[in-house]
């Protein structure tokens, strides 16, 4: 057991062996700004390192591609400590909206595509994405409703099944 | 650090990257994009890496949306042109510093 970890990273001349990541495979469930973007940026970091990428859009994170939602998504302003402002205030009517709306100025500023451009990102530059079957039945969701570059819905099973092999890596955002 | 390409001396960083782009020639690039696993430059490799070069001239960061928006290429072959890591790898290709935006 203790040789576990020697064996894994086995020493040569002094210098750690390092495994490189092959695939990072993301699971978003929320479909807050703040998450879409995590994850994206991410996934479309892996892909410029030369790593696989791949997301299982589930629950709200099937917003994120929602053809009639993705461009509405917004940013939390009641139960989210990194806001700064108390609960209270960030539940009064349009503080969301508000917030959101100066999230996105500043991402433009920062030259940080829209969701929809960025979904096309990511898309061109190979990462693999995919709906999960169940949320898709539970909220009466089908491919058609879904950004084009979605390659199907799957079950978490075939999303397992994407995650074989050596090096690769999960997060769920 | 140096190494010597092609015969040459030149000045470069522990990743590689040129620390001096007057050194830069299109023999040398050629050179390091073999090592990079790239293989042979063709034209529009040239066309991608011209436009890397001048938008290092113009103090521009490079992003993968640049490539995108550059009317030279699209995201698509970029990553078809230089596989595993395009930005990455056309910068090292060009002569230029490592990219260090995230996106």
């Amino acid at each position: 057991m203790e040789d576990i970890l020697m064996k894994e990273a086995p020493a040569e001349n002094g210098v750690e062996q390092k495994k490189p990541i092959r695939k990072m495979c993301f699971i978003l469930s929320k479909a807050g700004l703040e998450s879409v973007y995590a994850c994206f940026i991410m996934a479309n970091g892996a892909r410029m390192e030369g790593i696989e990428a791949e997301i299982f859009f589930t629950f709200f994170g099937l917003d994120a591609v929602h053809k009639k939602r993705l461009e509405h998504l917004h940013i939390a302003t009641v139960g989210n400590p990194g806001m700064h402002i108390p609960t209270l205030l960030g539940g009064l009517p349009g503080m969301e909206s508000y917030a959101s709306r100066m999230m996105r100025k500043q991402m433009e500023a920062m030259d940080l595509p829209t969701v929809h451009e960025f979904l096309d990102i990511l898309s061109a530059s190979g990462v693999q994405m995919y709906g999960c079957k169940l949320a898709a039945d539970m909220f009466k969701i089908t491919k058609d409703d879904l950004y084009e570059g979605i390659d199907s819905i799957i079950t978490v099973g075939d999303f397992y099944q994407h995650a074989q092999g050596d090096g690769v890596h999960m997060i769920f955002v | 650090m140096e190494k010597i390409i092609n015969g040459v001396t030149i000045k470069v960083n522990e990743e590689g990257y040129l620390t001096d782009f007057s050194q830069w020639n299109k023999s040398i690039a050629e050179e390091i994009s073999k090592q990079e696993g790239v293989g042979e430059l063709g034209p529009k490799h040239w066309e991608v890496l011209n436009f890397i070069q001048d938008q290092y001239k113009k103090s521009v960061p490079l992003t993968i949306r640049k490539i995108g928006a550059s009317g030279v290429t699209d995201i698509k072959e970029f990553y078809a042109l230089f596989p595993n890591g395009p930005l990455k790898k056309a910068a090292k290709i060009a002569g230029i510093p490592k990219p260090v935006g995230c996106i």
